[in-house]
């Protein structure tokens, strides 16, 4: 399994799902492929079909209407998965966690693996946060079909 | 025996897969490199293409409940063989020009049709609807293409009057390049160049796998092993179009002293081109591809033919 976990750990395939997020999340994820960060250098690609992904960077609130997609997304994954919540929003709810449509946040719906706060998080935390989830890679491969 | 035994090495080592498949993945490192740094940005390590391979190989596959599942798992597979088998015949035409046989130019063309069928017999058996577009894409981008490029790689041929690479490749040893030499050749150089951009499904013609609208198109349904593969083949024809270009039009790859490093400066000139026109063109609509190639380059490679059969 060496040679399958170092390459998983230099070639995460990212999958965005936004379930209800206000999009500032989301054009801090998109700045990370601008050549400013550029997380292309460490394998990190964007991919349009979650079939394709290895990590869910998941933003927003889980409301009640996307919580069907957001499951379905994740099971239509290929193992092994990994689930990055991105933002306020996703680790905790944030301003929205009392509201009449929240089905969230993310870790009570799927299993998630490494949170970064912030209203927006700025990018340069969500490179730390990925590398801090490549570091935790380093145990055993994420199996999170328990 | 012993014959046996060689062919196999060729076919598994060199020429075959191995040598197209690694020689592929570090070309496709060269295209996403050059990319990122006419993006200005970066880009990612000379290894990366092997990582997303071996990675990709490493997971699972998953067998979407509508696919008709013979055909979606064999679909990848028949295109690797495709571009392995172009990848043999073309390398040992251009190292040995006399193990030539009659009409492998006829073999070459067909079998290099295969990766194309392979996207359309997967993505219409994955059961997607965004598949079966990307699926029927592909198929009109196919016969938008293949009219103009077999015409433009007969030019030479024409012009010759002799249907085997290996009589290509001595000719232009012999009297230099093709396309310095005809007009019609120059024309049909052009023509095929245009033609090897769609056949690669890049840029101005990347309208089957178009990211931002269908998303990866015939590969939408795709996980895993399967998907490396159809990765891998795409790296493979990367590598393996420009050689085909440079063996019929621009004087073969060949090793012998200083040509080794002329027929190198060729292969990458061509591969540079194929990677700017990538990088500097929007995407087409479909029905403006196919205006292109039967209005604008299958006129041109007419003139092409015309001008070899009057001998130019």
């Amino acid at each position: 399994m060496g040679l399958a976990k170092f390459s998983l750990k230099k070639s995460l395939w990212v999958y965005h799902l936004s379930a209800g997020s206000c999009n500032n999340c989301d054009i801090e994820i998109l700045d990370l492929l601008t050549p400013r960060f550029d997380v292309e250098r460490f394998g990190i690609v964007l991919v349009g079909s979650a079939r394709h992904a290895d990590v869910i960077l998941a933003t927003g609130i889980v409301n009640k209407k996307c919580l069907p997609r957001v499951k379905r997304v994740y099971e239509q994954m290929p193992e092994p998965k990994l689930v990055v919540a991105v933002g306020g929003c996703a680790c905790s709810g944030g301003i929205f966690r009392t509201g009449y449509n929240m089905a969230g946040p993310f870790d009570k719906v799927i299993p998630v693996s490494a949170y970064i706060p912030g209203c927006p998080p700025k990018p340069e935390a969500i490179i730390d946060g990925v590398v801090k989830l490549i570091q935790s890679l380093n145990g055993k491969l994420p199996s999170n079909s328990k | 025996m012993n014959e046996i035994l060689f062919a196999l090495v060729s076919f598994i080592v060199f020429p075959g897969f191995i040598f197209t498949a690694v020689g592929g993945l570090l070309v496709a490192w060269i295209d996403r490199k050059l990319t990122a740094r006419l993006q200005w940005r970066v880009g990612p390590p000379w290894y990366q293409n092997f990582v997303d391979f071996f990675k990709l190989m490493g997971k699972e596959t998953i067998l979407p409940a509508g696919a008709r599942k013979i055909s979606f798992l064999l679909a990848p597979i028949m295109g690797l063989v495709g571009i392995t088998l172009v990848s043999l015949i073309l390398w040992q035409m251009n190292l040995n020009p006399g193990t030539s046989f009659l009409g492998d130019v006829i073999v070459i063309l067909y079998l290099s049709v295969l990766p194309s069928l392979a996207i359309i017999l997967g993505g219409s058996a994955s059961g997607n609807p965004l598949a079966s577009l990307g699926a029927s894409r592909e198929m009109k981008l196919m016969l938008a293409d293949e009219l103009p490029f077999i015409i433009a790689i007969f030019t030479p041929i024409v012009a010759i009057k002799d249907i085997k690479i290996g009589s290509i490749v001595l000719y232009q040893i012999n009297n230099g390049m093709m396309f310095t030499h005809h007009l019609s050749s120059f024309i049909a150089l052009i023509v095929t160049f245009v033609c090897i951009q769609a056949k690669l499904a890049y840029v101005p013609f990347d309208i089957p796998e178009a990211e931002q609208e269908i998303m990866a198109g015939p590969l939408i349904e795709y996980s895993g092993p399967p998907l490396g593969i159809f990765k891998l083949t795409k790296a493979m024809m990367l590598f393996t179009y420009p050689v085909f270009l440079i063996t019929i039009f621009a004087g073969g790859m060949r090793f012998d002293g200083i040509q080794a490093l002329w027929s190198i400066i060729k292969y990458f000139v061509i591969l540079l081109l194929i990677i700017i026109v990538k990088n500097t063109n929007p995407r087409l609509r479909i029905d403006q591809a196919l205006k292109f190639f039967w209005l604008r380059m299958f006129p041109l490679a007419i003139i092409g033919f015309i001008l070899a059969l009057l001998g130019i």
